[in-house]
């Protein structure tokens, strides 16, 4: 009980000191999850929107394996890209494997379903009587889209923070494909968060760890403020 | 004009519409009437471009609205639509009532100016700034009305736009929809399950039964001479009596209705299958028949039922078949009346609308 009471104590510590390895972890850790989202929010929107307004044969089919990939395991997403990008692997001659980069690919693939699944959820949840009024005002097809698209702007901007929120706090994906390794330059180092807790609790140090584990809760807990205030702006 | 040309909607086995006729002149107020589910909103939606015709033809001013799709956008900037249910989209009101004029390119000096006019116009000054889901039912059913007004429509349409909303707030609206008409003499297709806004409201009347139009005419026409039973019923006529015509001498008939020989008036002839269409208003009550009444029919009856209804008393009476009437208050303790009471039911030869009974 000590132990952790002591070492909560300094964790604390290590965050109001600002220590340089702390703070170079967790802007690393934000800066490639944001980046991955970014990447897969220009990616998902536009396809949750396509497959939202589109009638298409196996629609429902497409929704549903959109959805089963929701739970795809991260450590597959970190094989499966670790795969094309080795050394022997198709992409192997980009030399990505260990890279910050890589890390960006696996994240990304990793939440495009999730975000593209949350997006046409929060399309098709704009109610058909809005629809009707559009069209009804006498809305162009463009006109259409863009308005039901605004409509469904906080559930979309949800879609996004779950994005992010799976991201920030993956694993697998990030240590296959980054490695975990620690070096002097920012961009040659991938220590993220989630690499660093495990790394660092598996050696014992413990103060390291939680102080890693309470900032990466303080930012879900920042992005989820962020969300709930805009949603009710 | 808008001409309805034998329009029929079929949504898989089922058709909600079924040869629907009729022409509705510039500038009038037409109403929709008939129960829920009648199809009364899917032919606004059809007039409306929502939806498309199974078969049949809309004209608005001689032009096939659903012939040419190019002209589609065309066709629906010409018209306006409120909703049942007020939809109106999650931000502020003034954006809300802007839409339409955004759509159509206006400058937003214009619209800032239409919006200041039409706030006050719909009792909403001062509500530009305010989210529109923060506002009420009849307030945001007052923007939506708005919302479609400012766009200056040919020809607006009406889905039951008081339907779920109080007096105050449904009076708020009938008036805003007669100086929409007045002032700007705009076309109005209104749908209404509540007959006596139509007739408020209305210059014609369609009834709308199980998706045709059954009766169409102005509200006179429909409330005094329903033109079956079906229609009768609707607009709330109570007493609505089975017999068969007897005989006829000069349009004055005698009907059997359950053994009584109810006199009548209509063209109807001998062996004719007919209802009797009698408002409970119209019936007279006393103990013994009056002298020098001019009433052809006078009855004796019993009361069977009596019920309280707002300032009057509903009484059922069974004199051979049963008839309601309706007296104030007042008449039903000066006469006394008590369930098992008896008593002669009177009313005149014209007082009976008679329909041909065709089911």
């Amino acid at each position: 009980m000590n132990e952790i009471a002591e070492g909560l104590l300094r964790a604390v510590g290590l965050i109001i000191t600002m220590n340089p390895e702390v703070m170079a972890i967790t802007a690393r850790s934000i800066m490639i999850s944001f980046t991955a989202t970014v990447i897969a929010a220009l990616i998902a929107i536009p396809v949750g929107a396509v497959i939202n307004f589109s009638e298409f044969r196996g629609k429902k089919t497409v929704i549903n394996l959109i959805q089963t990939l929701y739970a795809l395991p991260t450590v597959i997403v970190g094989l499966f890209v670790f795969l094309f990008i080795s050394r022997a692997g198709p992409l192997g001659f980009l030399r990505l494997l260990f890279t910050p980069t890589a890390m960006i690919i696996g994240q990304t693939l990793l939440i495009l379903p999730i975000m593209t699944g949350l997006t046409v959820s929060a399309l098709s949840g704009v109610d058909q009587a809005i629809r009707d009024t559009l069209h009804s005002l006498g809305a162009t097809k463009v006109q259409f889209l863009a308005n039901v698209l605004k409509e469904a702007r906080f559930a979309i901007l949800a879609a996004v923070a779950v994005g992010f929120g799976r991201a920030i706090s993956e694993v697998g994906a990030a240590i296959l494909l980054g490695g975990n390794i620690r070096a002097a330059s920012f961009w040659s180092s991938t220590r993220v968060l989630t690499t660093a807790i495990s790394l660092e609790t598996s050696v014992g140090n413990i103060e390291l760890s939680l102080a890693l584990g309470i900032i990466l809760l303080l930012v879900a807990l920042v992005v989820n403020l962020l969300v709930t205030t805009i949603q009710q702006r | 004009m808008i001409e309805l040309q034998g329009i029929y909607k079929r949504f898989g086995e089922k058709d909600v519409l079924r040869d629907v006729n009729a022409r509705i002149a510039d500038g009038e107020i037409f109403a929709l009437i008939g129960p829920s589910g009648s199809g009364k909103s899917s032919l606004l939606r059809l007039i409306n471009l929502l939806d498309a015709p199974s078969a049949g033809r809309v004209l608005v001013d001689g032009v096939d609205i659903h012939a040419d799709r190019s002209r589609e956008l065309e066709m629906r900037r010409r018209m306006g639509m409120v909703f049942q249910k007020p939809a109106v989209f999650n931000t502020t009101v003034y954006e809300n009532i802007a839409y339409g004029l955004r759509f159509r390119g206006v400058p937003e000096r214009a619209i800032r100016e239409t919006i200041r006019d039409v706030l006050s116009v719909i009792g909403l000054e001062g509500y530009g700034k305010r989210r529109a889901k923060t506002l009420s039912g009849g307030e945001m059913q007052r923007v939506a009305l708005a919302r479609a007004m400012v766009t200056d429509p040919d020809i607006l349409l009406m889905d039951e736009p008081t339907a779920n909303l109080d007096p105050v707030s449904t009076e708020t609206i009938e008036r805003l929809v007669h100086r929409i008409n007045r002032e700007f003499g705009t076309t109005i297709v209104l749908a209404t399950h509540d007959m006596v806004q139509g007739q408020r409201l209305a210059e014609r009347i369609a009834v709308m039964m199980d998706g045709t139009f059954s009766q169409v005419g102005t509200p006179r026409e429909i409330f005094a001479l329903p033109k079956d039973r079906d229609v009768a019923r609707f607009v709330g006529i109570e007493n609505i009596i089975e017999g068969v015509v007897e005989s006829n001498d000069g349009g004055i008939a005698v009907i059997d209705a359950s053994g009584v020989r109810v006199e009548a008036v209509t063209p109807l002839q001998t062996g004719v299958k007919v209802c009797l269409c009698i408002r409970p208003e119209d019936i007279t009550l006393g103990y013994a028949r009056k002298a020098g009444t001019s009433a052809r029919n006078v009855f004796p009856g019993k009361i069977v039922a009596i019920r309280p209804l707002g300032p009057l008393t509903r009484l059922v009476i069974d004199c051979g078949f049963e008839l309601v009437s309706l007296i104030t208050w007042k008449a039903a303790e000066e006469l006394g009346v008590q369930e098992g009471t008896e008593i002669v039911v009177s009313f005149k030869a014209s007082a009976v609308h008679v329909v041909q009974d065709r089911t």
